[in-house]
């Protein structure tokens, strides 16, 4: 007998609604054809457009990366010229921020995911959520916009006073796309903000959060007060460059320094809006596979949100060679190593989850496990990083292009590429091949540490970054990161094929594969247009593995109004019809 | 010596900057190893011995232990204490010019490294320097950042338009060192290289006698010198291959088109306007990259280097 108790000690009328493996209307089936897709506000069509593009852009972004790999494979020109190499590096690494990253894990797996961890319908905001998707549309037009404007070549970073400098027509139309797609980013925020504190089912505490849903709170709060600094800076620089106003660059009376300020401002926190939503999915799929409680669920939870607000006060540590003043620099490291603290915290956290787990060595777990060890290097090169008489040394060199890359790729897409496999049969109904995507988890393992491993040593001896000729005795390293990054290559479409075959003729998913305890899992898969027919009622925890599944189907048993008149107390345990 | 992740830095030729430098390096290199070892040791010895025997398998609730979050978090801390006080100590000595430093003011322009030096000895892309003295170098940019960076040193700092920064030395081994550019600036920036040539003291004195006092000789001798020094070749050639600009051969009273269709002879006063404001007049094919020479060169010296320009045939 199952009884839920609300705050204000209404007792609620629930029963058990046991979701069916064979459901007749999903989401998928409710509104067909192109415009009912283009103009759906359903959160979970959202997320899978969002997935469809951020796919999109990486597999341009990541063809780029294999571009740039061959070109390195000799010292001198391999096939392309400087010019062309310079933009192609400034368009990967641009692509790769602010087109895949960013928007990856919270407006594609979140948008799908979030309402349904939250027992919701749908996000608060159902428009606004379209209207930030093709916000986001918009902002890569302009970027293509700029490809046709004699391009970019500026580095990601667009840094002054060269980004003021010659070819700035394809600097301002990248700068305005850029600053178009700030504000889809906001309005996720916005969006997930509202959702999490107003649209959470009966019994869903902050204390019964999934951590999930602790991660993207954080990120949405990141978000939400960084990107207008970046659109800030943004408009700033295009002043600078259409009506000549000296604010940047110094033959304009401007400060270069200044724009890098302004720059890290935002692009230190995006860091943390790319990586911390990939800690919710870790939390996720390590506890399902372990079929164990979380240990830790507060520091977890509370981590993240230490990693929000301390991940503000830290972006001088990306300027310890730039000029910025002696006392900004000793603080700005004292705070970068603070902000590593809540990340040791986590891995601990999961490695300890995994004691006396019952551990199911699934795809995302594999994920989960290559994450674990790729995220740890990445951290701890970062504490490298941090400590200044070194960076001073490893500043701009492939140290730093192999930390962020085991950062961002080792951490968030292999957190994207867990929750993906993850949440595949939830999505799409269907299940994919376990063994196919084992051999992806490994394939990318042995191709991401070929490609970046080497890049550490390179760097540590000299290698500067953004360099398109290169002195002789740095070949062998750029020859087996290159090899490396067409093992990547090959995984990737191993996966694509895989997630794609069982589109096809994939073998049928029923609700809960995983025997997940997640409110998200209670609906069909693919779930019905409003995720539950019923409204759910939650008196566990996401992770009580210890308590029997039909806790965690209980729904309202008499739909309402909303009014405080049903004081019935009785439970009805039957099953849905 | 012998430490495991020596194969990593590169040579230590100046131990006065480099030596905390590598001690850090090596420290946290080593401990994040060992933890590293231990965290993957753990995952791997878990997924073994927990690995699922059935879907029916019930796991133990642990959610939290005090002691143990709290061990974590603080050993960690104190660990990065100490990273960030031997850091902050290090990068001070690097920041502290020794008071008998020699100095030698940097130049640094789109793709070159110029060096001046106290009797007015000028090169470009080598640096030469005594052996067991330090060296500080005031450094200044003539146009975007660029960064300057002698691995062997560990020595790195940004060099801007609007300020003077410096770095400072002390090489230890006659020989050679490499000098990047590690801020990205444009076409050339992985060309932006040099050399520091470290003499023995004595040596060092004859090279600088040698060397001092600028450019010397007829008109046409200053005008071949000061192409060399002001770094024309790295984007001119004299052989007429097309590098980032125009050949310099048999430029001299050629017809060009400019990037508005429209036609000029190069003559003095084209060459003149081209070096003071090379954005202009654009030749047709070319990026409007090069850097304006204005303040740089003098009237007599522009028609030195016109005059070098017309033997050019």
């Amino acid at each position: 007998m199952a009884v839920a108790e609300t705050k204000n000690l209404t007792t609620l009328q629930v029963k058990r609604f046991k979701p069916s493996d064979n459901p007749t209307n999903t989401y998928l089936t409710d509104e067909k054809g192109l415009w009912a897709w283009m103009t759906t506000v359903d959160h979970k069509k959202i997320g899978l457009m969002y997935l469809g593009a951020v796919a999109f852009f990486f597999a341009l972004a990541g063809f780029l990366a294999l571009a740039l790999r061959t070109e390195l494979w000799t010292p001198a020109k391999t096939f392309i010229e400087a010019d062309t190499y310079n933009q192609l590096f400034t368009l990967h690494g641009a692509m790769m921020v602010f087109f895949v990253l960013v928007p990856s894990i919270p407006a594609a797996l979140g948008n799908f995911v979030l309402p349904m961890q939250l027992g919701a319908k749908d996000v608060a905001f159902p428009r606004l959520n379209l209207a930030s998707f093709y916000i986001y549309v918009f902002g890569a037009i302009f970027t293509f916009i700029s490809l046709a404007n004699n391009g970019f070549d500026t580095g990601w970073t667009f840094y002054t006073p060269y980004s003021s400098d010659a070819n700035s027509a394809g600097v301002i139309w990248v700068t305005l796309g850029v600053f178009i797609l700030g504000f889809s980013s906001i309005l996720t925020g916005t969006n997930f903000i509202t959702t999490i504190h107003k649209l959470r089912a009966p019994g869903i505490t902050w204390g019964r959060l999934p951590l999930n849903i602790w991660a993207l709170y954080a990120t949405s709060i990141i978000q939400v007060l960084a990107t207008p600094v970046l659109a800030i800076t943004i408009l700033l620089l295009s002043m600078e460059n259409i009506m000549d106003i000296g604010i940047f660059d110094p033959a304009l009376g401007g400060d270069p320094v200044l724009y890098q300020h302004f720059f890290w401002f935002y692009s230190h926190p995006a860091v943390y809006i790319m990586i911390v939503p990939g800690f919710g999915i870790i939390s996720e799929v390590i506890t399902t596979f372990s079929k164990k409680h979380i240990f830790g669920y507060w520091a977890i939870a509370l981590s993240s949100l230490a990693i929000a607000f301390i991940g503000f006060l830290v972006w001088g540590h990306h300027m310890f060679t730039s000029g910025q003043s002696s006392v900004a620099t000793t603080v700005f490291s004292f705070l970068t190593f603070l902000v590593g603290i809540p990340t040791g915290i986590k891995i601990l956290n999961w490695v300890a989850t995994l004691y006396k787990g019952s551990i199911d060595m699934k795809t995302p777990m594999l994920y989960v496990f290559v994450f674990l060890f790729l995220f740890t290097i990445g951290g701890f090169t970062g504490i490298t990083l941090g400590a200044l008489s070194v960076d001073i040394h490893l500043h701009d060199t492939y140290y730093v292009v192999a930390h962020f890359h085991y950062v961002m790729m080792g951490g968030t897409l292999m957190a994207l590429l867990a929750g993906l496999h993850y949440w595949w049969p939830k999505m799409t109904g269907k299940m994919y091949n376990e063994t196919l995507g084992r051999i992806s988890a490994v394939l990318i393992f042995i191709g991401f540490n070929t490609t970046f491993l080497p890049q550490f040593v390179m760097g540590a001896q000299g290698m500067p970054r953004r360099y398109y000729n290169y002195i002789d005795q740095f070949t062998i390293f750029h020859q087996t990161s290159t090899i490396g990054s067409y093992i990547l290559g090959v995984a990737f479409l191993i996966i694509l094929y895989n997630l794609m075959k069982s589109l096809i003729n994939g073998e049928k998913a029923p609700a809960n594969p995983w025997n997940s305890r997640g409110l998200e899992w209670q609906a069909t898969s693919p779930p019905d247009f409003h995720n539950f027919d019923h409204t759910p009622v939650i008196i566990h925890g996401p992770y009580d593995y210890h308590q029997p599944m039909e806790e965690f189907q209980l729904g309202l048993a008499v739909s309402h109004n909303g009014h405080g008149d049903h004081h019935e107390v009785t439970t009805d345990e039957t099953e849905k019809a | 010596m012998g430490r495991l992740f020596d194969f990593m830095l590169p040579d230590n030729q100046s131990p006065l900057t480099a030596d905390s430098t590598d001690g850090l390096f090596h420290f946290i290199t080593e401990v994040s190893f060992i933890l590293l070892v231990g965290i993957t040791i753990a995952l791997i010895y878990f997924a073994i011995k927990y690995k699922r025997k059935s879907e029916d398998d019930e796991t133990p609730l642990i959610t939290h232990n005090n002691t143990l979050e709290i061990s974590w978090s603080v050993i960690p801390l104190l660990i990065t204490l100490v990273i960030f006080g031997w850091g902050y100590s290090g990068w001070l000595n690097l920041r502290s010019v020794p008071d008998d430093a020699y100095e030698i003011h940097v130049n640094a322009f789109k793709w070159n490294w110029g060096f001046n030096y106290s009797n007015g000895a000028q090169t470009l892309n080598e640096l030469h320097v005594p052996k067991g003295r330090p060296v500080k170098l005031v450094m200044q940019s003539r146009d975007v950042l660029h960064s300057f960076f002698v691995p062997d040193f560990r020595v790195k700092h940004d060099v801007l338009p609007n300020r003077y920064t410096y770095v400072w030395f002390q090489a230890e081994e006659a020989g050679e060192a490499q000098i990047f550019c590690t801020e990205y600036c444009g076409t050339s920036h992985s060309n932006m290289l040099a050399k520091v040539i470290i003499h023995e003291p004595d040596e060092f004195e004859t090279w600088l006698e040698t060397n001092g006092g600028g450019v010397s000789g007829s008109p046409v001798e200053q005008g071949e010198q000061l192409v060399s020094l002001q770094g024309c070749k790295t984007c001119h050639s004299l052989d007429g291959t097309k590098i980032i600009g125009p050949s310099f051969k048999g430029l001299f009273g050629k017809q060009e088109t400019l990037s508005d269709g429209s036609t000029v002879t190069v003559d003095e006063n084209y060459i003149r306007e081209s070096i003071l404001n090379p954005g202009a007049k654009v030749v047709q094919g070319y990026d409007n990259v090069m850097t304006p020479y204005e303040g740089r060169v003098s009237d007599d010296e522009i028609s030195n280097i016109i005059e070098y320009l017309k033997t050019l045939k």
